[in-house]
């Protein structure tokens, strides 16, 4: 078997040939060095807090690729998915402390029932174009808020939950490189999925309905039944990470799935780049290891004697960077890190002769 | 009956205070149908200007006023030239999210610079302004709020209706491609709808920072319930914002006052799912035909 490295024009003849995610073999053996090296290597070199901080980036992914199915694929704004990361959160650990229910049913329930709660906010945006789902899941987020304060017999109110140990199949998961695993091999598994939804019928529906729905409509897709089948997958994805976070962090308050989050992750998809699976990822990873910078940042301030009120400067500036970043890639990278990389990739490829 | 009385005056004068905060938000909706997220913290940039000159400069009132209006009609001047003009064509919800971006990035800056304390404005509205109304007495603040609400209603009315500008701003609302072939200037009229815009939002941020006292997270909590009250009223319905905002202010009223105060914050949310499902074009909206 030859391989089939880089061909050095487009050569191809049927529509067949532009559909495969992988052009070249040479695609193939980078990604299957990527899973070996996520896999096996990866997870034995770096320690504790980097695994911490790699399962928040894995988890952050998921979301965010669901996300990227909503706002970058069909073009519907969502500015609830803070809340709904909350209701898989609360979900699994409702089910995981009250029924007793095993860790991968209960955030496979998790999952699901997002997607319901999805579809009921996402039913205003049937009637309507893009506006008005962005304003319904805007209330939706207020409205999940009040609930995970003030519904204090399910949620434990501003208490929060105590989840107990998760374990699959008997085998109890503890500490960072079993949850490693874990989120990984959905992130993978999900990440594949992702990537095979939007090239095959549906994807091309969510592209044609954010291009121009009216043209989309012209030529029979159902717009109504595709938006929510969107809206359910994005929510579903965000709710599977909301609760696998839950069951990784152990216990939940309604503290983090705010707003703010859901602007988070807008922010992740923004900058990885709008309508690009692999973009949600570099987005994800980005504006986690940001947050992470300055946290510590925060805390190492906070320790040098005379800089105490620099760290406390330092906690709205992460709103702001948010924001500046949002601004600043909307303005001159529309498209993202993907895109980023794309030029790049094909910078090498094309030397010397690029045009 | 008191209590209900009560309630009443209260929920109209909280209602007055969404719609003010409503109108600017409904002047560039109506001028770029852009859904502007950054509202709140306009409100609050006006209110802290406002702050800055009043309080730490200890000008003159008049003076104070001036200066603020003058101010913030040149930062939405900045804000357009700088945030909104590069996206001129992009897909709307580019820009939606934008003002998402400058939202988040404003209220880290005000944070940075003033932190969430609450801070309070030195009192120079003249008292005789008290209304007295079957008992309950109304604050001169209030009073005011209703006079300029009314006041403001009036202008936009007009100048939407009669004059060119306000035509220019309602044709590019309605097709940019149209009106740029019949020789509008979009983009003037984008700049003056932001600057416009800002300038309405100081006033409202001024009239809010009067009465509750002026805070970022309450100023950019309040750029948000906007969103329920121009819903409620219908998008690009100046008049329809006015009645949103005092049906939102007296249900939210009523609702915390006979059932729970915790529900305060949510019911207007609650109220604006509910009008999505029904009535989604609001009460005094525009109904486009096109449903896809």
């Amino acid at each position: 078997m030859r391989l089939r490295l880089r061909p050095c024009g487009n050569y191809k003849e049927r529509y067949e040939e532009e559909l495969p995610i992988f052009e070249t073999d040479f695609g193939r053996l980078c990604c299957i060095a990527g899973l070996v090296l996520l896999f096996f290597v990866i997870p034995f070199v770096f320690g504790h807090y980097g695994l911490y901080v790699l399962n928040h980036v894995g988890i952050y992914a998921i979301a965010t690729v669901g996300l990227n199915i909503l706002i970058g694929f069909t073009g519907q704004i969502s500015l609830g998915h803070g809340a709904f990361f909350g209701v898989g959160a609360y979900t699994a650990a409702i089910l995981m402390t009250r029924l007793h229910v095993p860790f991968l049913a209960s955030i496979l329930a998790g999952g699901i029932f997002t997607a319901v709660v999805g579809l009921i906010f996402g039913i205003p945006s049937s009637r309507l174009k893009h506006l008005y789902l962005t304003i319904s899941t805007l209330a939706g987020q207020f409205i999940l808020e009040y609930i995970f304060v003030h519904w204090k017999s399910l949620t434990g109110g501003t208490e929060g939950l105590i989840l107990p140990k998760s374990t699959i199949f008997g085998v109890p998961l503890r500490g960072d490189r079993a949850f490693f695993y874990v989120i990984f091999v959905f992130f993978v598994l999900f990440l594949w999925v992702a990537k095979n939804v939007v090239r095959t019928r549906y994807g091309r529906a969510f592209v044609a309905i954010r291009d121009n729905d009216q043209a989309a409509e012209g030529m029979g897709i159902p717009i109504f039944r595709y938006k929510l089948l969107s809206f359910a997958i994005s929510s579903f994805y965000t709710g599977f990470a909301g609760a696998i976070w839950a069951a990784y962090i152990g216990s939940i308050t309604p503290e983090p799935f705010t707003f703010g989050l859901s602007i988070e992750f807008i922010a992740m998809i923004i900058i990885g780049g709008l309508g690009s699976i692999t973009g949600s990822d570099f987005g994800a990873t980005v504006i986690t290891l940001l947050n992470e910078f300055l946290s510590q940042a925060a805390s190492y301030f906070m320790n040098v004697k005379g800089l105490a009120g620099a760290a406390l400067t330092i906690a709205p500036l992460r709103e702001f960077f948010f924001g500046l970043i949002i601004v600043l890639f909307l303005i001159f990278e529309p498209r993202g890190i993907a895109e980023v990389w794309r030029i790049v990739k094909s910078s090498f490829r094309l030397w010397p002769f690029s045009y | 009956m008191g209590f209900f009385l009560q309630l009443l005056v209260q929920g109209l004068s909280i209602g007055c205070l969404y719609a003010i905060a409503a109108l600017g938000f409904v002047m560039i909706f109506k001028s770029s149908s852009v859904l502007n997220f950054a509202h709140g913290e306009l409100l609050a940039i006006g209110a802290y200007i406002f702050l800055v000159l009043a309080v730490w400069l200890k000008l003159p009132i008049y003076a104070v006023f001036i200066l603020t209006f003058l101010g913030s009609f040149a930062l939405g001047f900045a804000i357009e030239r700088l945030f909104l003009r590069p996206m001129i064509g992009e897909a709307l919800i580019e820009v939606i999210m934008l003002t998402v971006g400058l939202s988040a990035m404003f209220k880290g800056l005000i944070l940075f610079i003033f932190s969430g304390n609450t801070y309070v404005y030195p009192s120079f509205l003249p008292a005789h302004l008290t209304l007295r109304i079957g008992g309950i007495a109304i604050s001169p603040v209030y009073t005011a709020t209703f006079l300029i609400t009314a006041t403001f209603l009036v202008l936009f009315g007009l100048f939407f209706k009669y004059s060119s500008q306000g035509i220019y701003m309602r044709s590019v609302a309605d097709n940019q491609v149209a009106s740029l072939s019949l020789g509008v200037n979009v983009r003037r009229v984008f700049a003056l709808s932001w600057a416009i815009a800002a300038l309405v939002c100081a006033m409202s941020g001024i009239i809010l920072g009067i009465i509750n006292g002026i805070n970022v997270h309450d100023l950019s909590k309040m750029g948000l319930k906007v969103f329920p009250v121009v819903i409620l009223g219908g998008l690009e319905s100046i008049g329809g914002a006015i009645i949103g905002g005092l049906i939102i202010g007296l249900i939210e009223t009523f609702v915390s006052g006979y059932l729970s105060t915790s529900l305060r914050d949510v019911v207007a949310y609650v109220v604006l799912v509910i009008i999505l499902m029904v009535k989604p074009y609001g009460l005094f909206g525009l109904v486009e035909i096109e449903r896809v």
